[in-house]
């Protein structure tokens, strides 16, 4: 008897909702789950690329490698939400934000525990993996140590 | 190139709720534009219907329309660039006529937003940008403008109350435009007072007073050859440049942002070909969809210098008798941003400006308008350059 072929969908874990299941990075998720965040390189070029991708759109179709971001990076620009789309009112309030590394730059959310007040444009900021209350995951940025 | 003119131009009422199906909606436009133009169905040689797709129950309404509006047997297409749909169709039928494919196109524009709720919308408006990357996190299009705003802010000294009066201006205007949704006076008073609902944070550092509203409607621009333009009683507006640019999705993939470079790519091609610079422009329609993105369209169109965009709102010389009236009909903040529409309700304004008969609103003589229309968070963005 053919049994039901197992379907690879570990992207829908990826934040408060996800709209993608299936997808060639996939292998994202289990790196967050061991508590990274990480891009992609061009093993051809070297370019760097977050979000990762599958593909070099220049080199075409070469393999890719995995980095981890990790360090500083400085905040490009933010804005906290009181209002939320829907699925994510529960998290509200909470701000988007995008922060440089110098090869590339991450989108994604400030750590709760950081007031607005203590945000600054070009701040050193660090990305850090994050369980969020419905068991789903993401990543955050918080203050640098340094 | 061929020259190509527009020779007829409509709107429907952009509305809270439209009383009526899509079809109907766009009906209102595209008699209008052919009344205006003095032309019958039989005279369009090809449609193109320009909206967002996901608002539309309807798949595919381009067929749809063809029929209603007696454009059947000619054919018709749809085209999709977010926000900027209309004005991309307007390119396109540019190109339609100055190939000599067809002698007349009619450009539709619609969207019905009402159908669905304003949480919907913003859900809906939020996958505009990246679905697998940005949208988990919680976006949605006020916040992302938000983050040009505070990057706008941090670089050059913009302020809050600066966007306040680019929302004061397009109440004065809108005010005055029959057709817009929002008729009502803005104030300054109202974003100091911090108990007023334009004073209240949807996403810092924008308000709900620096943001437009959605809206039902429709609009109609027709394009034709020189040679059926010539044969029309009406004289011609003619198009003279049209520039166009795409940029990254995902803001990671950005380098500005204190301004678009989508804006200021298209701005670059739409010059070029109509062998103008700034200082060319009489009137101008921007795409304020967010109070900032009108200031940043002043700095990437090249009306101010970078940063310089708040001196020409607090000198008043966006308004109808400054050096430069941008969106004196009100502007996507006043009229509403019936996705679909807006394109060719903007091209509809500057094309009676140019001919005189824009009314109250009416700027002195203008010879050379210009119209910037963006999609998603300068996802797209198109600059049509139009003259007499």
């Amino acid at each position: 008897m053919a049994t039901k072929k197992d379907v690879d969908d570990r992207f829908k874990k990826f934040g408060t909702v996800s709209f993608t299941a299936i997808s060639k990075t996939n292998d994202f998720i289990d790196y967050l789950e061991q508590g990274k965040v990480m891009g992609t390189r061009c093993g051809a070029c070297g370019k760097s690329f977050f979000p990762p991708r599958s593909n070099c759109y220049r080199c075409l179709d070469n393999p890719m490698e995995w980095f981890e971001v990790s360090g500083n990076g400085t905040l490009v620009t933010y804005s906290r939400l009181q209002f939320a789309p829907i699925g994510f009112e529960a998290d509200l309030p909470y701000a988007i934000a995008l922060l440089d590394y110098g090869d590339y730059k991450v989108f994604g959310r400030i750590s709760s525990e950081i007031p607005e007040e203590e945000l600054s444009i070009g701040m050193p900021m660090r990305t850090r993996v994050n369980e969020l209350p419905n068991g789903q995951l993401n990543y955050v940025f918080e203050k640098s140590d340094s | 190139m061929p020259k190509v003119a527009i020779v007829g131009v409509g709107q429907s009422a952009f509305v809270r709720s439209y009383p009526g199906s899509i079809r109907e909606m766009v009906f209102d436009g595209f008699q209008e534009a052919l009344t205006d133009a003095g032309m019958s169905a039989a005279d369009i040689g090809a449609s193109v219907v320009c909206s967002a797709p996901e608002y539309d129950k309807q798949r595919s309404p381009s067929g749809v329309f063809a029929e209603y509006l007696g454009l059947n047997p000619q054919p018709t297409v749809y085209v999709e660039t977010l926000c900027s749909s209309g004005s991309t169709g307007v390119r396109l039928a540019y190109s339609l006529v100055a190939s000599g494919l067809h002698d007349a196109v009619a450009v539709l524009g619609f969207q019905k937003m009402s159908e669905i709720s304003s949480a919907e919308t913003q859900e809906r408006m939020g996958r505009g940008g990246d679905i697998q990357w940005e949208s988990p996190f919680g976006t949605m299009m006020p916040a992302y403008y938000a983050m040009f705003a505070r990057a706008h802010m941090d670089a050059f000294g913009t302020t809050p109350e600066d966007l306040a009066e680019i929302r004061v201006k397009a109440s004065t205007y809108g005010q005055l435009n029959e057709k817009a949704v929002y008729r009502k006076a803005v104030t300054a008073d109202m974003f100091a007072d911090p108990e007023h609902r334009m004073a209240g944070t949807v996403a810092s550092p924008l308000r709900v007073g620096d943001c437009c509203a959605n809206a039902d409607g429709s609009s109609c621009i027709i394009v034709a050859s020189e040679e059926k333009a010539d044969a029309l009683a009406r004289k011609p507006i003619w198009i003279l440049g049209t520039g166009a640019a795409s940029a990254s999705v995902n803001l990671a993939g950005r380098d500005l942002f204190s301004g678009l470079s989508v804006a200021r790519e298209a701005a670059r091609q739409a010059y070029q070909m109509a062998g103008i610079g700034p200082d060319d422009v009489d009137v101008a329609e921007v795409h304020d969809c967010f109070t900032i993105a009108e200031m940043m369209a002043y700095e990437d169109l090249g009306f101010a210098e970078p940063g310089s965009g708040k001196d020409l709102i607090r000198g008043k010389e966006t308004y109808k008798e400054g050096r430069i009236p941008v969106n004196v009909d009100g502007g996507l903040l006043s009229k509403g941003h019936p996705i679909g529409a807006t394109g060719g309700s903007q091209i509809r304004t500057i094309v009676m400006q140019l001919r005189g008969e824009a009314g109250e609103i009416q700027v002195q003589h203008p010879s050379i308008g210009l119209v910037h229309n963006i999609g998603g968070v300068g996802l797209y963005g198109n600059v049509t350059i139009l003259g007499r």
